[in-house]
């Protein structure tokens, strides 16, 4: 411990450092969380033991470490503590995980702008944005340990080690288990922040790296996972809205006396863009909901037809009016003028839904006197962490409570916060009562938030070698901010590039959608890439490796995919393999699937995929392999099915019925992923999967047919026509 | 309302709602039994999926009136005593669930499909799963676990 940083004194800690701002030291006590308000809350801890905000310890030696990220299935309710847990040197065999309070002055991370924090779980960015506050955090639990012990044998803390749960006197071979000192606890004086450089090297790491079962699987095979939906509380009642299938549209109930008299209706509360219903039993209200009759309003999505808008969205592209500008590298039209052959595609995609397997909903309890509630929802959680419910009821933050639940699925829709905010508004009509919102499947869909359609244009040139010399982006699209992301082309090496944005809106609700932009922008940019390398005589895999030859770490997952998928063996008759590279969330990934299509009904078949991918360090290797399998399939469902249409602005899709996802009888014969070994910081795998899929799938398709596929979803209609084309 | 007696992972239950209710509600709503999940309402998703005398059943779409006498609801909950169905052990091994969401509903499908056809090809799993979406994409490894129980139940019995 001689090489910790200076400290800082520890008034200074109670402003600014997380994890030791919750307690205040009084020599020879038990640090105290003074951040909870109940009295109960407080026993509970006390008996737990708090070590520092991030762990508490029992006697019998168990140890609960928070984890303060929202767990969707990504894994944070192991990798994050993995974390804490490898640097303070923890017995893994004894780790338990709670979610922690939803408390970002201890909890957050540092948001987007210099001096802020953000309690989120978005972008793919947990391990990324964890990774150092974890370790840290753990390895103050360690030194808090290490003190204590030292305290105890009267010995200085330079001579103690510790071993998987127990301090060690180097000198006398005494051993303590972190349970046995329980009774020693005492805060030092100060508590040093802890570099990099000061935390375990990765060769010597016992946790992370390794295949460590998560811990919450156990609980999502016996049914005893609690997602916000399975709350029950005393004297709860129920909310359901009707939102109508016209966003923006305002409604005009016109039986309210009909549905005051349906059994069970508590109380009709009308929203700007809804009529919500309180009832006893769900039922009740669901019942309700059936019978509404209501007027709505024309919207700004009125007219509206999503399959019509690309001419529109066509003459936009060709307006001489430059968008915003994304990205501008040297000079493409100086490029495209001395160019040697010159190429240009257009590439379209519809809206696409989350379809999570958990339609959003939350309980929420707000007191009488309207001045504290509390929150159970699944959520991705954002900002402050609160959910907007303070501006919501015009409280302060610390009168909120958040208890965090399990996420059925997020891909995004459950960063947002009107599910949450919703229920606060049935909540205060009800109150003390908790009220738990429930949206229908046909809720989720229709008064979903999509991703946005597209149009992409691009143009590239070559030189008299076939080198690329431009390429140039645009994208037309309902909300350019949504559009926009993996438009730029960092690891390739294109001398002059632009990119820009064109928005336009017609009042269609839209969303981060795993990956977000960049499933169409890196469709478009990778079937550009082998509309080049087919025309020039050149492999898809060679083109690449030669744009990749300033970024060595691009080109090791090109190399790496390419061998593991044969590339240089040809398929069998009937089937083709694709390629496609690109960078997501600082994860780069190379994809290359095997496909084949049947020419009678339009529908492609993926066989084989195969990834590799260097993420920097690699906290849990097989829960990476997971992320990619799911965000491939994912990928594959949203490229081969999944289309939101709108006709006169109305959603014409309803439930999975009619919005189809991918089903067992797609999967391929194999997904496979290498991760290519690194100690660099982790980046985000989450999302690096999903959008490699329309690009390999299209570019195995132009191999096996000579034809293009330009417009996602590759439905059997499309390709059918495509193939007629 | 009625009044209705449900035998549920061989424990009597008694409730009263309305008729027509689904069964769906009944269970989670009314008699705290959450691990089976709503998806859809329409049968589409199989996130509800229950056993009635064995055989795997939506329950969002089945009426909580349309039982038979002395018919024997299992969910999630009733599949073993301790969590340790081979499905459930296999389940933890292939490390198969993401969200989770979903699970109840394809461990129940997977347990009947086990018990009418212990030894079942990939391509009859798949076929027997279909009506069970994940949307986190865990199918591979639902159809690994499913191949795991399938074996380790062969080779103890």
């Amino acid at each position: 411990m001689n090489t910790t940083t200076p400290s800082l004194d520890r008034r200074q800690f109670l402003k600014t450092t997380s994890g030791v701002a919750l307690f205040i030291g009084v020599s020879g006590m038990l640090p105290l969380a003074i951040s909870c308000k109940n009295e109960k809350d407080i026993q509970l801890q006390l008996e737990k033991h708090p070590l520092t905000a991030w762990v508490q310890l029992s006697e019998d030696g168990q140890i609960t470490i928070y984890n303060p990220a929202a767990e969707m299935g990504q894994g944070s309710m192991t990798s994050l503590p993995v974390l804490f847990a490898e640097e303070m040197d923890a017995d893994w065999s004894k780790v338990k995980v709670a979610f922690s309070p939803q408390d970002v002055a201890i909890y957050g991370t540092e948001g987007w702008r210099p001096g802020t924090r953000i309690l989120m779980s978005a972008g793919s960015r947990v391990t990324k944005s964890y990774y150092k506050v974890m370790r840290n955090a753990g390895a103050q639990a360690r030194y808090v340990l290490l003190a204590s012990a030292a305290k105890h044998w009267q010995v200085p803390m330079a001579e103690l080690r510790t071993d998987q749960g127990f301090v060690i006197n180097t000198q006398d071979d005494q051993r303590i288990s972190y349970g046995e000192l329980i009774p020693f606890l005492e805060m030092p004086e100060t508590l040093p922040d802890f570099t990099p450089e000061q935390l375990k090297k990765p060769k010597d790491f016992r946790l992370i790296g390794k295949d460590i079962p998560r811990k919450e699987i156990p609980v999502k095979v016996d049914g005893s996972a609690q997602f916000a939906g399975d709350l029950r509380l005393p004297d709860m009642v129920y909310g359901v809205l009707e939102r109508g299938n016209l966003h923006g549209a305002k409604p005009t109930l016109t039986n309210e006396s009909d549905i005051l008299a349906v059994e069970g209706v508590l109380k009709i509360v009308p929203f700007d863009y809804a009529i919500g219903i309180i009832a006893s039993s769900l039922e009740q209200a669901l019942a309700a909901k059936k019978i509404l009759k209501i007027n709505w309003s024309d919207s700004e999505a009125t007219g509206f037809n999503s399959q019509e808008i690309f001419s529109e969205y066509e003459k936009i592209a060709s307006e001489n009016k430059k968008g915003k500008t994304i990205t501008e590298i040297g000079n493409v039209q100086q490029a495209l003028k001395s160019a040697a052959r010159t190429y240009t595609a257009d590439f379209k995609n519809d809206y696409v839904y989350h379809a999570q397997m958990e339609p959003l909903n939350s309980v929420v309890q707000v007191t009488e006197d309207l001045q504290s509630a509390e929150v159970w929802v699944g959520s991705q959680q954002g900002g402050d962490g609160k959910l907007g419910v303070p501006e919501a009821l015009g409280i302060p933050p610390e009168n909120v409570k958040i208890n965090l639940q399990y996420l059925g699925g997020g891909f995004g829709r459950r960063s947002m916060t009107d599910f949450v905010v919703e229920c606060v508004a049935l909540a205060k009509e009800m109150t003390p009562r908790p009220v738990k919102l429930i949206w229908t499947r046909e809720d989720d869909l229709t008064y979903g938030a999509y991703r946005p359609l597209s149009l992409q244009r691009l143009s590239a040139s070559t030189d008299t070698q076939g080198n690329i010399t431009s390429l140039s982006h645009c994208v037309v699209a309902d909300n350019g901010n949504l559009a926009t992301s993996g438009i730029r082309n960092a690891y390739y090496d294109i001398p002059n590039q632009f990119a820009e944005s064109r928005g336009t809106s017609r009042g269609i609700r839209l969303k981060h959608w795993r990956a977000v932009g960049h499933g169409p922008n890196k469709f478009a940019i990778e079937a550009l890439l082998d509309d080049i390398a087919l025309d020039q005589g050149i492999d898809p895999v060679e083109l690449r490796r030669k744009l990749m030859g300033k970024s060595p770490r691009a080109l090791a997952t090109l190399e790496k995919a390419a061998e593991m998928a044969n590339w240089d063996i040809p398929s069998a008759a009937g089937r083709a393999k694709g390629v496609a590279f690109l960078e997501r969330s600082g994860t780069l990934g190379t994809g290359i699937c095997e496909i084949s299509v049947n020419r009678d009904t339009g529908k492609i078949k993926v066989h084989n995929f195969w990834s590799a991918i260097d993420a920097g360090v690699i906290v849990q290797p097989d829960n990476v392999k997971a992320q990619m399998e799911g965000g491939i399939l994912m990928g594959m469902s949203s490229v081969l099915k999944e289309r939101i249409t709108m006709v006169d602005g109305r959603i014409q899709q309803s439930n999975y019925h009619d919005y189809q996802l991918l089903r067992f009888e797609d999967i391929p014969e194999s997904i496979e992923t290498e991760m290519i070994a690194s100690t660099e910081h982790p980046q985000g795998v989450g999302e690096s999967g999903t959008p490699l899929v329309a690009c390999a799938i299209a570019n195995a398709f132009l191999k096996l047919t000579g034809k293009r596929l330009r417009h996602l979803p590759f439905t059997p209609d499309r390709v059918l026509a495509v193939l007629n084309s | 309302m009625a009044t209705y007696t449900l035998d549920i992972n061989n424990t009597e239950h008694t409730v009263e709602v309305a008729e027509g209710t689904s069964l769906l509600w009944v269970i989670r709503e009314h008699l705290g039994l959450t691990g089976t999940k709503y998806g859809c309402g329409i049968a589409q998703c199989g996130s509800c999926t229950i056993h009635i005398d064995g055989t795997p059943t939506r329950a969002c779409i089945m009426g909580v009136d349309n039982l038979n006498e002395g018919q024997k609801i299992t969910t999630i909950e009733g599949l073993s005593e301790n969590g340790d169905h081979p499905l459930q052990k296999a389940w933890i091994e292939a490390q198969a669930p993401q969200c989770g969401y979903c699970h109840s509903g394809q461990l129940m499908q997977a347990a009947a499909l086990l018990e009418a056809n212990p030894s079942p090809s990939r391509d009859e799993i798949k076929t027997y799963m279909n009506g069970n979406l994940c949307r986190c994409g865990t199918y591979m490894r639902i159809v690994k676990a499913i191949e795991l129980a399938s074996e380790e139940q062969i080779a103890t019995s």
